[in-house]
């Protein structure tokens, strides 16, 4: 509305409209379910998630430590050659804020999310994840983090085994 | 100025692939194209084109997805959404342009990751005026092989012969899926689906990928290689309304084909084309569509079957490889897998399946339950 229009012609329709099936439509749930083959790369890595450690795979030809790991090198197009385990310790590289949940939902804790490049991976090589122990205040591009990991028997070969990314300890002192 | 392809590359088709992602898959599909046509993808490459459509795949904005697994990343890569052989022509009008010196395509099929794979086609259909009556989604072939069978006369054993020829020439091709030694009673006792359909006239899923790497004329020239040519190629989509089709004929082949036939300056294709890799997804559609492609008059592709006019020793062979009921059910890659087939075919490369002294080769394609839209590609040996 404005200054000067004070009401739009037509009806005004509200959520209980479309609800009690005032309007016409139609509706369908597609039965749409899926399970995705893991593959090489990553049942190696999401098995390693269990166990609490990261795996990486090597690329002779660029040297690069590639993670998460693959099996082909996007770079050199040629398949990788070693599996390596890295640190569950690195840098946030990039990082925001979230006042909204998946709803667009106001929520009165943000979420923090960000990238963080892994500790013995290649550079700019990491995972996106959630922050966590730390306030809005405190999080910035470049503080050292660690991973929290979810107890043992909670573990199911998810990047969830890892409840979030926390302040490392050398940072806090 | 022509095009051809220089590099064919196939993964093995299997009922499933649990050892692999369908990026895993797709890598080998690429590396070995690559390798068969002498080309580096990170430095020689300059288009890369992919073939996917997002509800098989199971996410959203698949093409994001593509670069890594076959050498496209920072490079030029665009994803059709249909099958491999509307991919092909993109690839084809890409160098076409004069931009693009050397172009790949892609196409795979992981459905063995779809757990619904009834409720995905199902998802196809027009959601007010067909998608309440529920009911699978197959009854449109059924519907389809009805009409067909009436109009042109066409009997269940010919259906049949459909059934036992590509299931056993799929016994000469290692990378089928579904090689069998079936015959026609076999097929015509097994189990009815959706008449007159049974069992047997269905071909079942499988997981596999095909790459194919295209140069123009001059690129081809300066690497030596010794191109398949891309003749002549068409596509076109019927009426999307099922009501409003005729369902006793593919009007999206003919048109496909009178597109590709013109390209390829081909006036009698039933005297000028020597073999045919068609979609048979479901047996009837093998007849429906030499019909309409003008391999056959209206009426005859079923009697010819029976007669073993399409095997691999007849007048017109006629999916050699195998076709969809002896290889599998490769989605998006169907199409692309029969250009790949007829090239092979023509280098002479097809192996234990290779049939003699073949020049000239159709790759038709169909996208599938529920749609009416087809591609035709004529393909060449030779200067």
């Amino acid at each position: 509305m404005s200054e000067r229009i004070k009401k739009w012609p037509g009806v005004e329709l509200s959520a209980a409209d479309l609800n009690e099936g005032k309007v016409t439509q139609t509706r369908f749930r597609p039965n749409a379910k899926y399970a995705w083959s893991a593959g090489e790369a990553m049942s190696r890595f999401l098995a390693e998630l269990q166990n609490g450690r990261l795996i990486a795979r090597t690329c002779h030809s660029c040297k690069r430590i590639l993670f998460p790991p693959r099996m082909f090198c996007e770079s050199c197009f040629r398949p990788t050659d070693e599996w390596t385990f890295i640190q569950d310790t690195g840098t946030i590289e990039t990082f925001s804020i979230s006042y909204l949940d998946t709803d667009a939902k106001r929520i009165p804790d943000p979420i923090l999310v960000g990238v963080v490049s892994i500790d013995g991976a290649s550079p700019k090589m990491g995972m996106m994840h959630y922050f966590g122990d730390m306030t809005k205040e405190q999080i910035r591009i470049g503080m050292r983090v660690k991973a929290v990991w979810r107890p043992w028997e909670e573990r199911r070969g998810s990047v969830l085994d890892i409840r979030h990314f926390g302040p490392l300890k050398e940072d806090a002192k | 100025m022509r095009v051809g392809i220089i590099g064919v590359g196939m993964t093995a088709f299997r009922p499933s692939t649990p050892e692999y992602s369908w990026k895993e898959l797709m890598f080998e599909a690429a590396s070995r194209a690559y390798a068969d046509a002498g080309v580096d993808p990170r430095t020689e490459v300059d288009s890369f084109v992919t073939c996917a459509e997002d509800y098989y795949e199971g996410f959203g904005i698949f093409d994001e997805f593509t670069p890594d697994q076959i050498g496209g990343a920072l490079r030029p890569v665009c994803t059709v959404t249909g099958d491999g052989l509307q991919g092909l022509a993109n690839a084809f009008m890409q160098i076409q342009t004069g931009l693009i010196d050397i172009a790949v395509v892609e196409a795979h099929s992981k459905a063995s990751d779809i757990l619904t794979l009834e409720g995905i086609i199902e998802h196809g259909l027009d959601p007010i005026w067909n998608k309440p009556l529920g009911g699978h989604p197959f009854l449109i072939a059924g519907l389809e092989a009805d009409a067909f069978l009436r109009k042109t006369r066409t009997s269940a054993k010919a259906l049949a012969a459909v059934v036992a020829k590509n299931r056993k020439n799929a016994l000469r091709n290692p990378l089928a899926a579904y090689a069998a030694n079936v015959d026609a009673a076999q097929v015509l006792s097994s189990p009815e689906r959706f008449t007159p359909l049974r069992a047997l006239d269905i071909a079942a899923p499988a997981d596999g990928g095909v790459v194919l790497v295209l140069a123009s004329e001059a690129a081809a020239k300066r690497r030596h290689a010794n191109p398949v040519w891309i003749r002549g190629i068409g596509w076109a989509s019927d009426s999307p309304t099922l009501e409003t089709r005729d369902w006793t004929q593919a009007a999206y082949a003919q048109l496909a084909a009178e597109m590709a036939y013109r390209l390829a300056k081909v006036r009698r294709p039933a005297t000028e084309i020597d073999f045919a890799e068609v979609d048979d997804r479901f047996s009837y559609k093998e007849l429906q569509h030499l019909e309409a492609v003008g391999l056959a008059k209206k009426g005859e592709a079923g009697r010819t079957v029976v007669k073993g006019g399409y095997d691999p020793g007849g007048a017109l062979p006629v999916n050699v490889a195998g076709g969809s009921l002896g290889c599998g059910n490769v989605f998006e890659a169907t199409g692309l897998h029969r250009a790949a087939e007829v090239a092979l075919q023509l280098r002479g490369d097809a192996g234990s399946h290779q049939i003699d002294g073949v020049r000239v080769g159709l790759a038709q394609s169909w996208r599938y339950i529920p749609s009416a839209t087809g591609a035709v590609a004529v393909l060449g040996a030779g200067q």
